[in-house]
């Protein structure tokens, strides 16, 4: 597949504790793919697996036709990656954070320009493209790093938490736009915490725990499997009530 | 490399720090700051240079030739540098000397007057002379007073006596303590000026190390690191803008010293190779600053831990180190900073050409070292210091 993901029984270790156990995956080619899990499941390791930031204690993940240890370059030129925290430059513009991963990937000027004024205007944050970042809401930052993801319109997102801290006008918007990169056949995997984010979005989710994929299906096929009103109950019916962190 | 990416990453770091108030400062306003502090508490504002208390004991005490001795102590007056106090004996002298209220004195010894006239009389027959050494005594914790106190003395010296500044040939009238500088009409700030263009660059290490811990922090650099860009072309950006900063840094200094007095030796290509000196010493500082950065878990301890790297620097290597114990100033050479400061000295103070052997071989040690850091930086950086 040209654009999709596989991921064939990764598994990755920290020391003792294991935070990927045998996973495997495939993600198609133009499809938005929600990974969910609670805290510590696993799904932000296998994301930073899958954009080379970390190394495979074992297993291979291919991104696009590409294995991921032995193609890193090329990967990293099909995907965009919006990470957990919002990694922007306080002190840089919010056009200027943008601009700035569009030059890392060597987009031509002009080019640059048109996806920085179209993405920005799409995001809402157009009249405060020329405010230095530090200075933005939470939101706003977490809207700014979208858009450094995706400026230079990649094959493959990486979106992990995207919509976080957002008031629900912004949140749809940004769903909206998410939507928006599948309709151009972008392939998108999409972790996020709100089971109606995943719902309303995704093709298919995969629900991971304790680095183990438990369940796998399109939310309305995981509803029906599990008899569930939504795809909130067939998480905790799958993962339990247990508080995870800190308990 | 790709150019595109190294030049977006230099702006972004230049757009951090100008932006930046606290980076703003310890980089670009403090120097300039303490520049124009130094330079006009010690003395180059208007080109007023410092002066030297001196006394004199005539233990010679001949009238026959005392001539001979008014001409030499108004040619030490003349010089206006050196304020000439008499003294009648040699007790009182170094009473005043030890308390500081001198800085140095000269002992006239017996025959002097004699040598003089003797010298005078038959010129070319050493034969016919009479020899005798004038004693200096000097203040040895007056580190500019032991620097630029005997070369003027040994320039009176031979242009009262003998008639000539620049005569070298063998005299009877000797100066006891010989010195190698040829320090003349310098102000105290003239030998501080060059140790300050390498301590304003020491602190470029904490910023260094402040910034990649901040990105570390921030999540920006595992973020770029899911970009194409290669670990080359970041560090390459890295180093090329703080060498940008320290050459508007160098510059700033430069003219804030000039504008309150200070003018330095050398022409157009010694200041060139200045700048390169320093260019290549930030290329130093960047490396402490990311051992430093590697070794820091967050960017408040970097700021501490950066000190481990400047304060060696600072103490030994710049203005700072004047007035160094002999054992400190052996120790001193094996920080990078000695020689950027050795090296401009040479070239600011001594005006020594920038082929001399001494620049050279300042320049190659800075260019070796300073490599030599940035690769172990880079390398445990990339290693240990990234997540």
């Amino acid at each position: 597949m040209k654009n999709g993901i596989v991921i064939h029984n990764l598994t990755k270790k920290y020391g003792d504790v294991t935070a990927v156990n045998g996973l495997s995956l495939e993600v198609n080619d133009g499809e938005l793919f929600g990974l969910l899990g609670p805290n510590g499941s696993g799904k932000t390791t296998t994301i930073k697996v899958l954009c080379g930031l970390l190394k495979p204690t074992a297993g291979q993940v291919y991104v696009g036709s590409y294995e991921v240890g032995k193609n890193l370059g090329k990967v990293k030129e099909l995907i965009g990656v919006c990470p957990q925290e919002p990694a922007v430059y306080p002190t840089l513009t919010g056009r200027e954070n943008v601009e700035l991963f569009g030059s890392l990937h060597c987009m031509p000027k002009e080019e640059l320009r048109k996806s920085t004024d179209f993405l920005l205007e799409r995001m809402g944050l157009q009249g405060d493209a020329k405010r230095q970042v530090g200075k933005y809401s939470e939101g706003m930052k977490r809207r700014v790093s979208l858009t450094m993801a995706v400026v230079h319109d990649p094959e493959i997102a990486f979106l992990d938490e995207p919509t976080v801290g957002m008031d629900p006008q912004t949140r749809r918007a940004v769903w909206s736009f998410i939507r928006g990169l599948k309709e151009r056949g972008k392939t998108v995997i999409l972790t996020t915490h709100y089971m109606e984010e995943a719902e309303e979005l995704c093709d298919r989710v995969g629900i991971i725990d304790h680095g183990k994929l438990i369940a796998l299906g399109p939310p309305e096929q995981l509803k029906q499997k599990f008899t569930a009103r939504n795809l909130e109950e067939v998480f905790i019916q799958l993962t339990g009530r247990r508080i995870r962190e800190g308990a | 490399m790709k150019l595109q990416r190294v030049s977006a990453l230099v702006k972004t770091n230049i757009k951090n720090l100008v932006r930046a108030p606290a980076g703003l400062f310890l980089l670009m306003l403090f120097p300039v700051v303490l520049t124009f502090f130094l330079g006009i508490t010690f003395g180059a504002v208007g080109g007023q240079q410092s002066t030297y208390a001196v006394g004199t004991v005539d233990l010679d005490k001949s009238t026959a030739y005392a001539r001979w001795l008014q001409r030499f102590t108004d040619g030490l007056k003349a010089t206006q540098i050196l304020n000439i106090q008499s003294y009648y004996d040699n007790e009182t002298a170094q009473s005043d000397l030890v308390q500081g209220k001198v800085q140095a004195i000269l002992l006239i010894p017996q025959g002097f007057g004699l040598s003089c006239e003797l010298f005078h009389m038959s010129p070319k027959d050493p034969g016919a002379w009479v020899n005798v050494t004038v004693q200096l005594y000097l203040d040895s914790g007056s580190m500019f007073a032991m620097q630029a106190i005997p070369p003027i003395v040994q320039q009176v010296l031979a242009a009262s006596i003998y008639g000539s500044p620049s005569e070298n040939a063998f005299k009877p009238i000797q100066l006891g303590t010989p010195s190698l500088v040829q320090a003349l009409k310098f102000t105290t700030f003239d030998y501080m000026a060059p140790g300050i263009f390498a301590y304003a660059a020491i602190f470029m290490i904490m910023t260094v190390a402040q910034s990649f811990t901040e990105d570390r922090e921030r999540g920006m650099l595992r973020r770029i690191n899911t970009t194409p860009t290669t670990s080359s072309e970041f560090m390459t950006s890295q180093a090329v803008s703080n060498m940008l900063i320290a050459l508007v840094q160098v510059a700033l200094v430069f003219v804030t010293a000039y504008l309150i007095g200070y003018r330095p030796m050398g022409d157009a290509i010694s200041f060139t190779v200045a700048f390169i000196i320093i260019s290549v010493f930030t290329l130093c500082c960047v490396g402490f600053g990311l051992i430093t950065a590697t070794i820091s878990k967050s960017s408040g301890a970097a700021t501490g831990l950066a000190f481990l790297f400047i304060l060696p620097q600072m103490m030994l290597g710049t203005f700072i180190s004047g007035g160094l114990s002999g054992s400190m100033r052996e120790a001193s050479k094996f920080v990078p900073s000695y020689y950027v400061t050795d090296a401009l000295t040479s070239l600011f103070l001594r005006g020594a050409p920038v082929l001399s052997p001494m620049i050279v071989t300042d320049l190659a040690i800075v260019s070796v070292t300073s490599v030599a850091v940035l690769v172990t930086g880079v390398a445990l950086f990339d290693k240990y210091g990234k997540s």
